[in-house]
Formats: C-alpha cells, structure tokens, sequence
C-alpha cells in the first residue's frame, strides 16, 4: 500500500520532490501574510477593550501557534529519525530548528509589546511565557547539538533525542493558561466550542496562521535541500546537479 | 476601512509604537531567516565547486607528472 513512497527515501528523490512543493508554498505564504496583514491592521474593527494594541494578535498567534506547530514536526522526524534510522529526517530537524526558533522570538518579543500597553509589563514569569520562553532554548539547543558534530551521523542522532525529550513542553505551553493563574489570557480559537473571537477579526488571523504555515512549509524545504546537498555533496547525483559533470 | 487617514492608521488609537513594534521585529526576524537560508545554499554551492576546482588541479597536475 506504501509501495509508492519508496522510492523517496533516495535522497536525489526527496531532494527534487521538496523542490517541487517550495514554489507553491512560497507563493501561499506571500498571498496569505500580505492579504492576511493588510486586512488585519487596515479592516478587522478594533477591539472594544483594546482599541487597536490588538492587531498585535495578528503576528503574535501565528507565530505562536506555528512555533509550537514546527516543533511538533521536528519532534516527528526526530521519532522517525532514531526508531527508522531515515537520514531525511535527522536532516529536517536540522532545517527546520532555525525556522522554528525565529517564531518562538517572535511570538515572545510581540507578546512583549503587547503585554507592556495591554497588562503594564513587558514581561512576567509566569507560566505561559516561561515555558515558551523554554521553547526557544531548545530550539536553540538543538541547533547547537546539531552544529556541535563533525560526524553529522552523531549530530542528528542527538539533535533527534533532544528534540524528542523536549516534546514535553509542548502540553505545558499549551495548557499553562489553564493549569496556572497567569496574565496570559485562555485560548479563544484552539478550543472545540465556537471561537470567541468575532468573525471579522478571525478571518486575517485564520488566513495568517495559514500563511506562516506555509512560510515555514516553504523555507523548511529550501533549508532541508541545503542540509542534504551538504550531507550528500561527494555522491555523483550532487556533482553532476551543481556543476553539470557527471564524474566527480 | 478603519482608520480615516494615514496619519490615523500610523497612530494606531495611541498603541502606534508597540503595535509597529511587533510587525517591524516579525518582518525583520522572517526576513532574517529568509536570507539566512538562501545565503547558505549559495555558500554551499560555492564551496563544493571549489572542491571540485581544487580536485581537478589535482588530477591535472598528476597527469602531467606522469608524461614526464
């Protein structure tokens, strides 16, 4: 039945099928930030509590949401990196960590800037922004792991574990709204019941959560390509790709 | 349309700095990561055919050594 995937895991294979996805997800990611943010701060009503501090939700959300989102993925591939031994995957942990980091400061430094007008401090720690604060230095220890090996073998083997043992931060984010007393306030998207947010406001957020997650679909891939031509440059297929020779 | 001119919008209802703040550092921090993974791929693309320019040296050189 999953005959067909086979012949991916030959890193030629991957390599030009994740090609082929990153200009569809960069053009998703530039239609869905640009009309996502300009709907945001220029249409969506101001908040009747907030007034217009509010529109920080909509780079603060997304980049939350996909920072936890991201490292779920490379928690994944971490899995299937040390039960199936897949290169592939040792390789986009590896891509994807810096990506992810980069939304994990976002969403710290927004909710900074939003915290400061909106709760008269720039920063608590408390649970919520703790733990996500905790997001990012794993994200950054994994790079570091990652980077710390000449043998990349070793240095995906580690980064896989650590990005693995790290998953258990995730539910914490995630439920540190309701486990604790915090500033933060509760979720008014992620749960079951119908959003508390107005329509009119949940559209560009919805629309932007789509388009980082494409921007991070799109640069995932284009790093991923990177990492394996790197990993793979004395094989033929790379030579004969990057400088039109077939012998090397 | 929620803001009646440009000077209004910039405003943002007084929270201009912080709400200008946030989507200036989001731009910067992706635009940071954009370039960042597009200058690696041309780095690596450049290193791997000085490689393969340096190994070519080398057989050349070999060639040489052996008609002599």
């Amino acid at each position: 039945m999953w005959k067909w995937l086979h012949p991916y895991a030959k890193p030629e294979a991957s390599f030009r099928l994740a090609g082929a996805f990153v200009p569809w997800f960069t053009a998703l990611a530039v239609l869905c930030l640009s009309i996502g943010t300009v709907w945001g701060l220029l249409f969506a009503p101001s908040d009747y509590q907030q007034g217009d501090s509010f529109r920080i939700i909509y780079v603060h959300v997304p980049a939350a949401i996909l920072s936890m989102g991201a490292y779920l993925t490379m928690a994944i591939a971490g899995f299937i990196a040390l039960v199936w031994q897949i290169k592939q995957s040792e390789i986009y942990v590896a891509a994807v960590a810096p990506i992810g980091a980069g939304f994990t400061f976002i969403a710290l430094l927004t909710g900074a800037a939003w915290g400061k007008p909106m709760w008269g401090t720039w920063w608590v720690w408390d649970a919520r922004l703790t733990s996500e604060l905790i997001l990012l230095f794993l994200y950054l220890g994994v790079i570091a792991l990652y980077n710390a090996f000449d043998d990349k073998a070793l240095a995906g083997r580690s980064a896989s574990i650590l990005s693995l043992v790290g998953v258990i931060n995730l539910p914490i984010i995630h439920y540190s709204v309701e486990w604790w007393n915090t500033l933060h306030q509760g979720a008014s998207i992620t749960k079951f019941a119908k959003p508390s947010i107005d329509s009119a406001m949940l559209w560009p957020l919805l629309i932007n959560i789509v388009g980082f997650g494409a921007f991070l679909g799109a640069l995932s891939l284009v790093r991923f390509r990177t990492e394996l031509l790197k990993r793979e440059q004395r094989r033929p297929w790379v030579r004969q790709l990057l400088l039109g020779t077939g012998e090397a | 349309m929620q803001f009646d001119s440009f000077a209004d919008f910039v405003a943002m209802g007084g929270y201009g700095f912080y709400v200008w703040l946030s989507f200036g550092c989001t731009l910067l921090t992706l635009g940071a990561v954009v370039v960042d993974s597009i200058l690696k791929r041309q780095a690596l693309t450049r290193s791997i055919s000085q490689i393969k320019a340096k190994q070519d040296r080398m057989l050349a050189a070999r060639e040489v050594k052996e008609r002599l």
